[in-house]
């Protein structure tokens, strides 16, 4: 018989509560027998299904000419200025890493801005979240480079310079993806965390200084995520001739 | 003293020390790589963008070195396997 405990979504976030680094997996909305649904997985939810209702909202009628709509536009501009970037950063023509780029860039747009509702735990300041979608791009790596250089291609960058670098070449590539996972929740928990502190001493106008800047970092966390995620997959192009 | 004044004692002073040295580093290195992206800028405005995309990158990379010691601070501070490991004993 399953439990529902809505009400500990509108906790705030870690006021008063036994603050932790995983604290917002701690907090059960949802629970079974053996297992429970927490509020990082919920809110991602909401996130995925904000995404969705937007996207079907824009596409419902697609048409060209004067009567575009003004939703369809803003879409379209989102998606050419991040095809750009991409094409850009990764040399490629034919926008290959376009559907990866789009989908975590929105995925952490939309969960970062919405912390601007003060009960939203927002799913990226939980280190599952940011090591899950680091495990995407871990596994988008060979997927993209064994497409673009074949196998060949790709396990010969882990020989690159010499074939003594092979443990510095694994260590390096399982390295730098931990550290953007790493490096996505620590910029997410730290604006939480400054806000959560703010309010426990200065509770109505101070926070919201720092939760403004919180939504800069934010937008700029997520186009840094799906560029580095667009740069690491790319890094093993076609097969290097070697010169004579 | 008992355990807990001195583990509560060495963890916040810990903490202190490795954001506050651990920071030095990084915001130096921060501060060179927007002022030379800033020069490149002026004396190349066409290239402003790409300029402006690579340095949000290296930033974020630059970055990453205090965020660590911001994590192992927080780490430090509310999930101290010390200060667990002291009060279940």
């Amino acid at each position: 018989m399953p439990q529902f405990n809505f009400a500990n979504w509108l906790d705030l976030p870690y006021v008063e509560k036994n603050i932790g680094l995983e604290s917002y997996d701690a907090i059960k909305l949802i629970s079974f027998d053996g297992w429970a649904v927490n509020v990082t997985i919920f809110n991602s939810w909401i996130v995925m299904a904000i995404i969705v209702f937007v996207s079907w909202l824009a596409t419902r009628h697609l048409s060209y000419g004067k009567q575009v709509s003004k939703l369809q536009t803003a879409l379209e501009a989102l998606v050419l200025w991040l095809q750009n970037e991409a094409n850009e950063t990764s040399g490629s023509r034919n926008n290959q890493y376009l559907g990866m780029a789009l989908g975590l860039f929105s995925f952490i747009l939309v969960a970062n801005l919405l912390t601007f509702i003060p009960w939203f735990k927002p799913p990226t300041a939980s280190l599952s979240t940011t090591m899950a979608l680091a495990l995407v791009v871990f596994l988008a790596i060979p997927y993209f480079s064994i497409q673009n250089a074949g196998v060949k291609g790709y396990l010969r960058k882990f020989v690159e310079p010499i074939p003594l670098m092979l443990p510095m070449n694994v260590f390096s590539e399982c390295f730098s993806i931990f550290a953007m996972g790493l490096r996505l929740f620590g910029n997410m928990l730290s604006g939480v965390m400054f806000g959560a502190i703010l309010s426990a001493f200065i509770p109505f106008v101070a926070p919201l200084t720092m939760q403004t800047l919180g939504l800069l970092t934010g937008t700029i966390q997520a186009y840094i995520f799906a560029l580095l995620a667009v740069v690491y997959t790319s890094a093993v192009k076609e097969e290097i001739k070697p010169e004579i | 003293m008992d355990a807990y004044a001195i583990i509560g004692a060495a963890s916040v002073i810990g903490a202190c020390l490795c954001m506050g040295i651990g920071s030095i580093g990084s915001s130096l290195g921060e501060g060179q790589a927007a002022a030379s992206a800033l020069q490149a800028m002026a004396q190349q405005p066409d290239e402003a963008s790409r300029i402006r995309s690579t340095m949000f990158v290296s930033l974020a990379m630059i970055e990453t070195t205090a965020l660590y010691s911001l994590l192992i601070a927080f780490l430090i501070l509310y999930a101290n396997p010390f200060w667990n490991y002291a009060v279940n004993q």
